[in-house]
Protein backbone atom coordinates (compact mmCIF):
# COMPACT_ATOMS: atom_id res chain seq x y z
CA UNK A 1 0.00 0.00 0.00
CA UNK A 2 2.82 2.43 0.58
CA UNK A 3 6.19 1.62 -1.06
CA UNK A 4 9.09 4.12 -0.93
CA UNK A 5 13.00 3.28 -2.11
CA UNK A 6 15.67 5.89 -1.07
CA UNK A 7 13.31 8.30 0.50
CA UNK A 8 15.45 11.34 1.08
CA UNK A 9 15.26 14.97 2.36
CA UNK A 10 17.50 17.61 3.89
CA UNK A 11 17.19 21.36 4.90
CA UNK A 12 19.36 24.30 4.70
CA UNK A 13 19.81 26.05 8.01
CA UNK A 14 21.97 29.44 8.39
CA UNK A 15 24.05 29.55 11.45
CA UNK A 16 26.58 32.07 11.68
CA UNK A 17 26.02 32.94 7.83
CA UNK A 18 27.24 29.38 7.01
CA UNK A 19 24.68 27.80 5.15
CA UNK A 20 24.62 23.97 6.38
CA UNK A 21 22.54 21.11 4.78
CA UNK A 22 20.88 18.93 7.51
CA UNK A 23 20.25 15.29 6.60
CA UNK A 24 16.27 14.86 7.65
CA UNK A 25 15.72 12.00 6.13
CA UNK A 26 18.83 9.75 4.68
CA UNK A 27 17.08 6.97 2.03
CA UNK A 28 14.29 5.39 3.85
CA UNK A 29 13.12 2.02 2.21
CA UNK A 30 9.34 1.27 3.19
CA UNK A 31 6.80 -1.65 2.46
CA UNK A 32 3.69 -1.67 3.84
CA UNK A 33 0.96 -4.11 3.34
CA UNK A 34 -3.12 -2.85 3.09
CA UNK A 35 -4.52 -3.48 6.25
CA UNK A 36 -1.78 -2.94 8.54
CA UNK A 37 -0.81 -0.66 11.10
CA UNK A 38 2.42 0.44 10.54
CA UNK A 39 4.76 2.37 13.77
CA UNK A 40 7.64 4.38 13.05
CA UNK A 41 9.50 4.19 16.21
CA UNK A 42 12.16 6.29 16.95
CA UNK A 43 13.26 9.63 19.11
CA UNK A 44 12.41 13.39 18.39
CA UNK A 45 14.60 14.78 15.66
CA UNK A 46 15.00 11.18 13.99
CA UNK A 47 13.20 12.07 10.98
CA UNK A 48 9.84 10.60 11.37
CA UNK A 49 7.41 13.65 11.01
CA UNK A 50 9.33 14.58 7.98
CA UNK A 51 9.19 11.04 6.23
CA UNK A 52 5.53 11.37 7.07
CA UNK A 53 5.25 15.47 6.13
CA UNK A 54 6.62 14.02 2.54
CA UNK A 55 4.35 10.88 2.27
CA UNK A 56 1.51 13.52 2.73
CA UNK A 57 2.35 15.58 0.09
CA UNK A 58 2.83 18.41 2.41
CA UNK A 59 6.65 18.84 1.58
CA UNK A 60 8.85 17.77 -2.05
CA UNK A 61 10.72 14.67 -1.64
CA UNK A 62 14.23 15.39 -2.43
CA UNK A 63 15.14 12.04 -3.47
CA UNK A 64 14.01 8.57 -4.03
CA UNK A 65 10.70 7.39 -5.03
CA UNK A 66 7.22 6.56 -3.48
CA UNK A 67 3.92 4.92 -4.63
CA UNK A 68 0.96 5.23 -2.28
CA UNK A 69 -2.00 3.24 -2.53
CA UNK A 70 -0.67 3.20 -6.89
CA UNK A 71 -0.02 6.47 -7.28
CA UNK A 72 3.26 7.41 -7.68
CA UNK A 73 4.07 10.15 -5.23
CA UNK A 74 6.25 12.79 -7.41
CA UNK A 75 3.91 12.34 -9.93
CA UNK A 76 0.46 12.11 -9.46
CA UNK A 77 -0.12 14.08 -6.15
CA UNK A 78 -3.63 14.50 -6.65
CA UNK A 79 -4.29 10.96 -6.96
CA UNK A 80 -2.32 10.30 -3.36
CA UNK A 81 -4.16 13.21 -1.68
CA UNK A 82 -7.19 11.61 -2.37
CA UNK A 83 -5.97 8.37 -1.44
CA UNK A 84 -4.79 9.09 2.21
CA UNK A 85 -5.54 11.24 5.14
CA UNK A 86 -3.50 13.28 7.57
CA UNK A 87 -3.45 13.85 11.06
CA UNK A 88 -0.74 15.92 12.53
CA UNK A 89 0.52 16.03 15.61
CA UNK A 90 -1.31 19.32 16.63
CA UNK A 91 -4.35 18.66 14.72
CA UNK A 92 -5.89 21.47 13.25
CA UNK A 93 -9.44 22.41 13.90
CA UNK A 94 -10.70 26.05 14.36
CA UNK A 95 -11.57 27.67 17.93
CA UNK A 96 -14.53 29.18 16.94
CA UNK A 97 -16.06 26.68 15.06
CA UNK A 98 -18.23 23.40 15.61
CA UNK A 99 -16.80 19.41 14.81
CA UNK A 100 -19.83 18.87 12.81
CA UNK A 101 -18.90 22.71 10.60
CA UNK A 102 -14.85 21.09 10.52
CA UNK A 103 -16.11 18.06 9.36
CA UNK A 104 -18.41 19.15 6.48
CA UNK A 105 -15.85 21.54 5.51
CA UNK A 106 -13.18 18.79 5.19
CA UNK A 107 -16.08 16.57 3.02
CA UNK A 108 -16.58 19.60 0.68
CA UNK A 109 -13.10 20.54 0.59
CA UNK A 110 -12.45 16.89 -0.84
CA UNK A 111 -15.19 17.78 -3.89
CA UNK A 112 -18.28 16.30 -1.90
CA UNK A 113 -21.81 18.28 -2.43
CA UNK A 114 -23.06 19.42 0.39
CA UNK A 115 -25.88 17.23 1.16
CA UNK A 116 -23.22 14.47 0.95
CA UNK A 117 -20.55 16.14 3.53
CA UNK A 118 -23.70 16.60 5.65
CA UNK A 119 -24.55 12.94 5.98
CA UNK A 120 -20.62 12.02 6.33
CA UNK A 121 -20.46 14.00 8.96
CA UNK A 122 -23.51 12.62 10.36
CA UNK A 123 -21.81 9.21 10.46
CA UNK A 124 -18.30 10.21 11.49
CA UNK A 125 -20.02 11.70 14.78
CA UNK A 126 -21.97 8.83 15.37
CA UNK A 127 -18.73 6.29 14.86
CA UNK A 128 -16.10 8.47 16.94
CA UNK A 129 -18.70 9.31 19.74
CA UNK A 130 -18.53 12.56 19.36
CA UNK A 131 -22.14 13.40 19.54
CA UNK A 132 -22.26 14.63 23.03
CA UNK A 133 -20.20 17.64 21.92
CA UNK A 134 -20.69 17.90 18.43
CA UNK A 135 -22.15 21.07 18.17
CA UNK A 136 -20.17 23.02 20.42
CA UNK A 137 -16.94 25.27 19.36
CA UNK A 138 -13.81 23.49 19.28
CA UNK A 139 -12.10 25.37 21.98
CA UNK A 140 -14.32 24.01 24.61
CA UNK A 141 -12.96 20.45 23.85
CA UNK A 142 -10.79 17.83 26.26
CA UNK A 143 -7.67 16.80 24.88
CA UNK A 144 -9.21 13.79 23.87
CA UNK A 145 -12.43 14.85 22.35
CA UNK A 146 -10.01 17.50 20.28
CA UNK A 147 -8.32 14.12 18.90
CA UNK A 148 -11.09 12.08 17.82
CA UNK A 149 -12.24 15.27 16.05
CA UNK A 150 -9.30 15.28 14.61
CA UNK A 151 -9.07 11.39 13.05
CA UNK A 152 -12.42 11.84 12.23
CA UNK A 153 -11.58 15.10 9.75
CA UNK A 154 -9.00 12.56 8.65
CA UNK A 155 -11.12 9.70 7.21
CA UNK A 156 -14.03 11.77 6.01
CA UNK A 157 -13.06 11.01 2.40
CA UNK A 158 -12.73 7.52 3.01
CA UNK A 159 -8.54 7.11 2.63
CA UNK A 160 -7.15 3.75 1.92
CA UNK A 161 -4.59 5.20 4.21
CA UNK A 162 -4.36 7.11 6.92
CA UNK A 163 -1.39 9.48 8.57
CA UNK A 164 -1.19 9.54 11.92
CA UNK A 165 1.24 11.76 13.63
CA UNK A 166 2.29 11.24 17.48
CA UNK A 167 -1.62 10.51 17.62
CA UNK A 168 -1.52 9.54 21.73
CA UNK A 169 1.07 12.47 22.56
CA UNK A 170 -0.29 14.67 25.43
CA UNK A 171 -3.04 12.12 26.04
CA UNK A 172 -4.12 10.79 29.35
CA UNK A 173 -4.12 7.25 29.53
CA UNK A 174 -7.51 6.53 29.53
CA UNK A 175 -8.25 8.32 26.21
CA UNK A 176 -4.59 6.70 25.44
CA UNK A 177 -5.98 3.47 25.19
CA UNK A 178 -9.27 4.80 23.74
CA UNK A 179 -7.47 6.01 20.72
CA UNK A 180 -5.54 2.70 20.46
CA UNK A 181 -9.21 1.18 20.25
CA UNK A 182 -9.64 3.72 17.19
CA UNK A 183 -7.24 3.01 15.36
CA UNK A 184 -7.44 -0.56 15.55
CA UNK A 185 -10.96 -0.38 14.39
CA UNK A 186 -9.78 1.55 11.19
CA UNK A 187 -7.66 -1.56 10.24
CA UNK A 188 -10.50 -3.96 11.00
CA UNK A 189 -12.68 -1.54 8.55
CA UNK A 190 -9.37 -2.68 6.04
CA UNK A 191 -7.46 0.95 6.62
CA UNK A 192 -3.39 0.73 6.43
CA UNK A 193 -2.85 2.69 9.20
CA UNK A 194 0.51 4.27 9.18
CA UNK A 195 1.83 5.95 12.67
CA UNK A 196 4.64 8.24 14.10
CA UNK A 197 5.63 7.35 17.57
CA UNK A 198 8.42 7.52 20.49
CA UNK A 199 6.23 5.33 22.69
CA UNK A 200 8.14 1.68 23.13
CA UNK A 201 4.79 0.52 24.58
CA UNK A 202 2.72 2.17 21.43
CA UNK A 203 4.57 0.50 19.03
CA UNK A 204 4.59 -2.68 20.68
CA UNK A 205 1.18 -3.07 21.92
CA UNK A 206 -0.68 -1.21 18.69
CA UNK A 207 1.22 -1.84 15.59
CA UNK A 208 1.25 -5.27 13.68
CA UNK A 209 4.95 -4.02 12.21
CA UNK A 210 7.61 -1.60 13.03
CA UNK A 211 10.52 0.35 11.21
CA UNK A 212 12.83 1.77 14.11
CA UNK A 213 14.18 4.86 12.68
CA UNK A 214 17.14 6.85 14.70
CA UNK A 215 19.38 9.92 12.61
CA UNK A 216 16.89 9.48 9.13
CA UNK A 217 17.57 6.17 9.00
CA UNK A 218 15.59 2.57 9.61
CA UNK A 219 17.89 0.74 12.12
CA UNK A 220 15.18 -2.07 12.19
CA UNK A 221 12.05 -3.53 10.60
CA UNK A 222 9.53 -5.82 11.78
CA UNK A 223 7.09 -7.45 14.14
CA UNK A 224 7.46 -6.12 17.61
CA UNK A 225 8.05 -10.45 18.64
CA UNK A 226 10.43 -10.62 15.51
CA UNK A 227 12.59 -7.34 16.53
CA UNK A 228 12.57 -8.69 20.33
CA UNK A 229 13.28 -12.51 19.03
CA UNK A 230 16.37 -10.88 17.09
CA UNK A 231 18.05 -9.13 20.07
CA UNK A 232 17.95 -12.85 21.21
CA UNK A 233 17.38 -14.50 24.96
CA UNK A 234 16.85 -12.74 28.26
CA UNK A 235 17.39 -10.78 31.04
CA UNK A 236 18.36 -12.00 34.28
CA UNK A 237 19.12 -9.24 36.83
CA UNK A 238 20.13 -10.48 40.14
CA UNK A 239 21.12 -8.54 43.46
CA UNK A 240 23.64 -9.67 45.23
CA UNK A 241 24.28 -6.75 47.83
CA UNK A 242 28.43 -5.83 48.09
CA UNK A 243 29.27 -9.32 46.63
CA UNK A 244 28.34 -8.44 42.50
CA UNK A 245 31.63 -8.58 42.05
CA UNK A 246 32.30 -11.74 43.44
CA UNK A 247 29.26 -13.12 41.57
CA UNK A 248 30.33 -11.78 38.08
CA UNK A 249 33.43 -13.61 38.48
CA UNK A 250 31.90 -16.86 39.20
CA UNK A 251 28.93 -17.01 36.80
CA UNK A 252 30.80 -15.13 34.07
CA UNK A 253 32.46 -18.61 32.62
CA UNK A 254 29.21 -20.67 33.26
CA UNK A 255 27.92 -21.96 29.83
CA UNK A 256 24.82 -21.01 30.39
CA UNK A 257 25.46 -16.92 30.46
CA UNK A 258 25.93 -15.16 27.58
CA UNK A 259 27.15 -12.12 29.29
CA UNK A 260 27.73 -10.82 32.86
CA UNK A 261 27.80 -7.17 33.16
CA UNK A 262 27.92 -5.34 36.97
CA UNK A 263 26.05 -1.86 36.55
CA UNK A 264 26.79 0.95 38.36
CA UNK A 265 23.85 0.45 41.09
CA UNK A 266 25.62 -2.90 42.26
CA UNK A 267 23.13 -4.82 40.34
CA UNK A 268 24.44 -7.66 38.25
CA UNK A 269 22.84 -8.14 34.43
CA UNK A 270 23.15 -11.42 32.74
CA UNK A 271 22.63 -12.11 29.48
CA UNK A 272 20.70 -15.71 28.96
CA UNK A 273 19.36 -17.47 26.07
CA UNK A 274 16.68 -18.74 27.76
CA UNK A 275 15.86 -17.02 31.08
CA UNK A 276 13.41 -19.80 32.32
CA UNK A 277 16.03 -22.37 32.67
CA UNK A 278 18.97 -20.13 33.90
CA UNK A 279 17.58 -18.96 36.82
CA UNK A 280 17.52 -22.12 38.92
CA UNK A 281 21.60 -22.58 37.36
CA UNK A 282 22.15 -19.50 38.45
CA UNK A 283 21.13 -19.67 42.03
CA UNK A 284 23.02 -22.99 42.13
CA UNK A 285 25.76 -21.68 41.24
CA UNK A 286 25.70 -18.64 43.75
CA UNK A 287 24.95 -20.95 46.56
CA UNK A 288 27.52 -23.07 45.57
CA UNK A 289 30.34 -20.38 45.56
CA UNK A 290 28.73 -18.75 48.71
CA UNK A 291 26.60 -15.83 47.25
CA UNK A 292 23.83 -15.14 49.10
CA UNK A 293 21.17 -13.76 46.88
CA UNK A 294 18.48 -11.27 47.96
CA UNK A 295 16.55 -10.63 44.38
CA UNK A 296 16.51 -11.94 40.93
CA UNK A 297 14.19 -11.10 38.26
CA UNK A 298 13.76 -11.69 34.41
CA UNK A 299 13.13 -9.29 31.94
CA UNK A 300 12.23 -10.33 28.55
CA UNK A 301 13.98 -7.85 26.13
CA UNK A 302 11.78 -4.80 25.02
CA UNK A 303 11.80 -2.57 22.19
CA UNK A 304 13.79 -0.44 24.23
CA UNK A 305 16.47 -3.31 24.28
CA UNK A 306 16.01 -3.11 20.59
CA UNK A 307 17.06 0.42 20.28
CA UNK A 308 19.47 0.13 22.40
CA UNK A 309 21.46 -2.50 20.21
CA UNK A 310 20.69 -0.94 17.42
CA UNK A 311 21.76 2.43 18.48
CA UNK A 312 24.06 1.84 21.55
CA UNK A 313 21.32 4.50 22.83
CA UNK A 314 17.85 3.90 24.84
CA UNK A 315 14.78 5.40 23.62
CA UNK A 316 14.37 6.24 27.27
CA UNK A 317 17.40 8.85 27.79
CA UNK B 1 -14.76 25.72 -11.68
CA UNK B 2 -13.37 23.71 -9.29
CA UNK B 3 -11.18 27.11 -8.14
CA UNK B 4 -14.33 28.87 -8.07
CA UNK B 5 -16.48 26.44 -6.27
CA UNK B 6 -13.41 25.95 -3.80
CA UNK B 7 -13.10 29.69 -2.83
CA UNK B 8 -16.23 30.09 -2.62
CA UNK B 9 -16.47 27.21 0.14
CA UNK B 10 -13.39 28.87 1.94
CA UNK B 11 -14.86 32.76 2.03
CA UNK B 12 -17.75 31.31 3.78
CA UNK B 13 -16.00 29.58 6.27
CA UNK B 14 -14.25 32.75 6.94
CA UNK B 15 -16.90 35.22 7.04
CA UNK B 16 -18.84 32.88 9.29
CA UNK B 17 -15.54 33.11 11.70
CA UNK B 18 -15.49 36.82 11.09
CA UNK B 19 -19.71 37.31 12.20
CA UNK B 20 -18.75 35.01 15.15
CA UNK B 21 -16.44 37.43 16.26
CA UNK B 22 -18.21 40.51 16.87
CA UNK B 23 -15.88 42.45 18.47
CA UNK B 24 -13.95 42.35 15.11
CA UNK B 25 -17.49 43.69 13.07
CA UNK B 26 -17.92 46.61 15.74
CA UNK B 27 -13.68 47.57 15.49
CA UNK B 28 -14.03 46.60 11.53
CA UNK B 29 -17.17 49.38 11.05
CA UNK B 30 -15.77 51.69 14.00
CA UNK B 31 -12.45 52.30 12.11
CA UNK B 32 -13.69 54.59 9.09
CA UNK B 33 -15.83 56.20 11.32
CA UNK B 34 -12.97 57.54 13.82
CA UNK B 35 -10.71 58.14 10.75
CA UNK B 36 -13.72 60.80 9.07
CA UNK B 37 -14.47 62.08 12.75
CA UNK B 38 -10.58 62.66 13.71
CA UNK B 39 -9.60 64.25 10.27
CA UNK B 40 -12.76 65.97 9.18
CA UNK B 41 -11.83 69.63 10.96
CA UNK B 42 -8.13 69.43 10.02
CA UNK B 43 -8.87 69.24 6.06
CA UNK B 44 -9.84 72.16 4.93
CA UNK B 45 -6.63 73.90 6.08
CA UNK B 46 -4.51 71.48 5.21
CA UNK B 47 -5.38 70.45 1.84
CA UNK B 48 -5.80 73.90 0.64
CA UNK B 49 -2.76 73.31 -1.53
CA UNK B 50 -4.15 70.74 -3.46
CA UNK B 51 -7.12 73.49 -4.18
CA UNK B 52 -9.80 72.96 -2.11
CA UNK B 53 -11.06 75.93 -0.86
CA UNK B 54 -14.80 74.70 0.21
CA UNK B 55 -15.92 71.84 2.84
CA UNK B 56 -17.04 69.48 0.02
CA UNK B 57 -13.72 70.39 -1.87
CA UNK B 58 -11.74 69.15 1.00
CA UNK B 59 -13.57 65.73 1.71
CA UNK B 60 -13.45 65.17 -2.54
CA UNK B 61 -10.23 65.19 -1.97
CA UNK B 62 -9.58 63.39 1.36
CA UNK B 63 -12.42 60.66 1.49
CA UNK B 64 -10.80 58.70 -2.13
CA UNK B 65 -7.56 58.96 -0.29
CA UNK B 66 -8.50 57.59 2.85
CA UNK B 67 -10.06 55.05 1.41
CA UNK B 68 -7.77 53.80 -0.22
CA UNK B 69 -5.67 54.17 2.61
CA UNK B 70 -8.35 51.94 4.44
CA UNK B 71 -7.79 49.30 1.51
CA UNK B 72 -4.15 49.50 1.69
CA UNK B 73 -3.98 49.33 5.62
CA UNK B 74 -7.04 46.74 6.13
CA UNK B 75 -5.08 44.52 3.51
CA UNK B 76 -1.87 44.54 4.52
CA UNK B 77 -2.30 43.24 7.95
CA UNK B 78 -4.60 40.45 7.40
CA UNK B 79 -1.46 38.24 7.49
CA UNK B 80 -1.59 38.13 11.57
CA UNK B 81 -4.74 35.87 11.19
CA UNK B 82 -3.05 33.77 9.12
CA UNK B 83 -0.51 33.16 11.28
CA UNK B 84 -2.37 31.68 13.81
CA UNK B 85 -4.04 28.83 11.02
CA UNK B 86 -0.74 28.43 10.20
CA UNK B 87 0.33 27.06 14.04
CA UNK B 88 -2.69 25.36 14.24
CA UNK B 89 -2.22 23.31 11.85
CA UNK B 90 -5.60 24.36 9.86
CA UNK B 91 -3.25 25.43 6.95
CA UNK B 92 -2.08 22.08 6.77
CA UNK B 93 -5.00 19.99 6.90
CA UNK B 94 -6.26 21.95 4.55
CA UNK B 95 -2.93 21.26 1.94
CA UNK B 96 -3.17 17.70 1.91
CA UNK B 97 -6.43 17.58 1.08
CA UNK B 98 -7.34 17.85 -2.96
CA UNK B 99 -8.97 21.77 -2.28
CA UNK B 100 -7.39 24.02 -5.13
CA UNK B 101 -4.80 26.16 -3.34
CA UNK B 102 -5.48 29.25 -5.06
CA UNK B 103 -8.88 28.64 -3.23
CA UNK B 104 -6.91 28.77 -0.16
CA UNK B 105 -5.70 32.21 -0.87
CA UNK B 106 -8.69 33.63 -2.97
CA UNK B 107 -11.26 32.43 -0.37
CA UNK B 108 -9.51 34.10 2.59
CA UNK B 109 -8.43 37.31 0.86
CA UNK B 110 -12.13 37.89 -0.88
CA UNK B 111 -13.50 37.90 2.77
CA UNK B 112 -11.11 40.85 3.42
CA UNK B 113 -12.52 42.54 -0.08
CA UNK B 114 -15.65 42.37 1.87
CA UNK B 115 -14.25 43.50 4.79
CA UNK B 116 -12.60 47.04 2.68
CA UNK B 117 -15.78 47.00 0.84
CA UNK B 118 -18.36 46.93 3.66
CA UNK B 119 -16.08 49.43 5.20
CA UNK B 120 -16.33 52.31 2.44
CA UNK B 121 -19.99 51.58 2.11
CA UNK B 122 -20.30 53.31 5.89
CA UNK B 123 -17.86 55.89 4.55
CA UNK B 124 -20.35 56.28 2.03
CA UNK B 125 -23.59 56.49 3.66
CA UNK B 126 -21.79 59.12 6.41
CA UNK B 127 -20.66 60.94 3.70
CA UNK B 128 -24.40 61.51 2.17
CA UNK B 129 -25.04 64.65 3.78
CA UNK B 130 -21.86 66.78 2.79
CA UNK B 131 -23.06 66.07 -0.85
CA UNK B 132 -20.56 64.02 -1.91
CA UNK B 133 -22.10 61.74 -3.75
CA UNK B 134 -23.37 62.34 -6.83
CA UNK B 135 -22.81 59.91 -9.74
CA UNK B 136 -23.68 56.09 -8.19
CA UNK B 137 -21.86 54.70 -11.27
CA UNK B 138 -18.56 56.61 -10.24
CA UNK B 139 -18.78 55.57 -6.31
CA UNK B 140 -18.92 51.56 -7.60
CA UNK B 141 -16.20 52.02 -9.96
CA UNK B 142 -14.52 53.99 -6.95
CA UNK B 143 -15.74 50.22 -5.40
CA UNK B 144 -13.95 48.21 -8.23
CA UNK B 145 -10.49 50.03 -8.15
CA UNK B 146 -10.65 49.71 -4.17
CA UNK B 147 -11.74 45.79 -4.23
CA UNK B 148 -8.67 45.12 -6.32
CA UNK B 149 -6.19 47.03 -3.91
CA UNK B 150 -7.86 45.51 -1.13
CA UNK B 151 -7.19 42.10 -2.48
CA UNK B 152 -3.30 42.69 -3.78
CA UNK B 153 -2.96 43.99 -0.26
CA UNK B 154 -3.93 41.18 1.48
CA UNK B 155 -2.46 38.39 -1.03
CA UNK B 156 0.50 40.37 -0.48
CA UNK B 157 0.41 40.19 3.48
CA UNK B 158 -0.27 36.20 2.69
CA UNK B 159 2.42 36.14 1.14
CA UNK B 160 4.55 37.95 3.78
CA UNK B 161 2.75 35.97 6.57
CA UNK B 162 4.08 32.77 5.48
CA UNK B 163 7.92 33.54 4.20
CA UNK B 164 8.04 34.91 7.66
CA UNK B 165 5.98 33.04 10.22
CA UNK B 166 6.74 34.84 12.66
CA UNK B 167 4.10 38.10 14.39
CA UNK B 168 6.78 40.28 15.32
CA UNK B 169 9.27 40.13 11.91
CA UNK B 170 5.37 40.48 10.26
CA UNK B 171 4.63 43.47 12.31
CA UNK B 172 7.70 45.03 11.20
CA UNK B 173 7.92 44.09 7.52
CA UNK B 174 4.39 45.36 7.17
CA UNK B 175 5.14 48.63 9.10
CA UNK B 176 7.75 49.24 6.22
CA UNK B 177 6.07 48.30 3.61
CA UNK B 178 2.12 49.87 4.67
CA UNK B 179 4.10 53.45 5.73
CA UNK B 180 5.65 54.20 2.41
CA UNK B 181 3.31 52.96 0.27
CA UNK B 182 0.83 55.18 2.07
CA UNK B 183 2.94 57.90 1.33
CA UNK B 184 4.03 57.20 -1.97
CA UNK B 185 0.06 56.76 -2.90
CA UNK B 186 -0.40 60.29 -1.53
CA UNK B 187 -3.50 59.09 0.61
CA UNK B 188 -3.45 60.87 3.60
CA UNK B 189 -1.19 63.55 2.95
CA UNK B 190 -1.29 65.26 -0.75
CA UNK B 191 1.81 64.50 -2.80
CA UNK B 192 1.34 67.97 -4.18
CA UNK B 193 4.01 68.70 -1.22
CA UNK B 194 6.44 66.30 -1.87
CA UNK B 195 9.88 66.83 -4.04
CA UNK B 196 9.96 65.86 -7.38
CA UNK B 197 11.85 62.84 -6.89
CA UNK B 198 8.93 61.43 -4.44
CA UNK B 199 6.50 62.46 -6.99
CA UNK B 200 9.00 61.04 -9.79
CA UNK B 201 8.72 57.48 -7.94
CA UNK B 202 4.91 57.90 -6.67
CA UNK B 203 4.61 58.01 -10.16
CA UNK B 204 5.28 54.24 -11.00
CA UNK B 205 3.34 54.00 -7.68
CA UNK B 206 -0.53 51.82 -8.37
CA UNK B 207 -2.02 52.57 -5.37
CA UNK B 208 -1.57 56.48 -5.94
CA UNK B 209 -3.27 55.74 -9.78
CA UNK B 210 -5.73 54.55 -7.77
CA UNK B 211 -5.97 57.55 -5.45
CA UNK B 212 -5.88 59.87 -8.58
CA UNK B 213 -7.91 58.00 -10.02
CA UNK B 214 -10.47 57.73 -7.06
CA UNK B 215 -10.32 61.57 -6.84
CA UNK B 216 -11.25 62.14 -10.24
CA UNK B 217 -14.13 60.01 -9.33
CA UNK B 218 -15.34 61.94 -6.71
CA UNK B 219 -14.70 64.91 -9.05
CA UNK B 220 -17.11 63.56 -11.38
CA UNK B 221 -14.56 62.66 -14.13
CA UNK B 222 -15.10 59.03 -14.97
CA UNK B 223 -13.01 59.83 -18.25
CA UNK B 224 -10.12 60.66 -16.17
CA UNK B 225 -6.87 58.68 -17.82
CA UNK B 226 -6.12 58.08 -13.92
CA UNK B 227 -9.37 55.67 -13.45
CA UNK B 228 -9.22 53.25 -16.32
CA UNK B 229 -5.06 53.39 -15.56
CA UNK B 230 -5.69 52.56 -11.86
CA UNK B 231 -8.40 49.72 -12.97
CA UNK B 232 -5.59 48.25 -15.34
CA UNK B 233 -2.34 48.48 -13.06
CA UNK B 234 -4.45 47.36 -10.19
CA UNK B 235 -5.43 44.29 -11.75
CA UNK B 236 -1.87 43.96 -13.01
CA UNK B 237 -0.81 44.11 -9.38
CA UNK B 238 -3.65 41.70 -8.18
CA UNK B 239 -2.44 38.82 -10.65
CA UNK B 240 1.02 39.38 -9.98
CA UNK B 241 0.18 39.20 -5.77
CA UNK B 242 -1.97 36.28 -5.88
CA UNK B 243 0.48 34.20 -8.67
CA UNK B 244 3.59 34.60 -5.97
CA UNK B 245 1.02 34.30 -2.51
CA UNK B 246 -1.13 31.25 -3.89
CA UNK B 247 2.54 29.63 -4.86
CA UNK B 248 3.18 29.70 -1.19
CA UNK B 249 0.39 28.41 -0.28
CA UNK B 250 0.85 25.40 -2.60
CA UNK B 251 4.31 24.47 -0.90
CA UNK B 252 4.09 26.57 2.33
CA UNK B 253 6.27 24.54 4.74
CA UNK B 254 4.96 24.35 8.08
Amino acid sequence: MIKTKGLKKSYKTRQKRKTTSVDAVKGIDLDVAEGEIFGFLGPNGAGKTTTLRMLATLIPVDEGEATIAGANLRTDQAQVRRSIGFVAQGGGTTDDVTAREELILQARMYGLSRTEAATRAEEAIAAFDLTEFADRKCKTYSGGQRRRVDIALGIIHRPKVLFLDEPTTGLDPQSRAHMWDEIRRLRANGMTVFITTHYLDEADALCDRIAIVDHGEIVAEGTPDELKREISGDVVTVGVGELSEKAAEVLKDQPFARGVEVRDDGELRLNVDAGDTAIPQIMRTLEGAGVPLSTIELHRPTLDDVFLTKTGRSLRD
Amino acid sequence: MKVLRDTWLIFQRHILLMVRSPLWVFLGIAQPVVYLVLFAPLLKPALQSMGATSMLDAYRVYVPGMLVALAIGGGLYVGFGLLGDLANGVIERSRVTTVSRVALLLGRALRDVVTVVVQSLVITVLSLPFGLITNIGNILLGYAILALISLAAAAISYGIAIKVNNPNVLGQVINNVAQPLMLLSGTLLPLALAPLWLRTIADYNPFNWAVTGMRALYAGNPGDTHVWGSLVFCGAVVIAAVAWSASLFARSVK
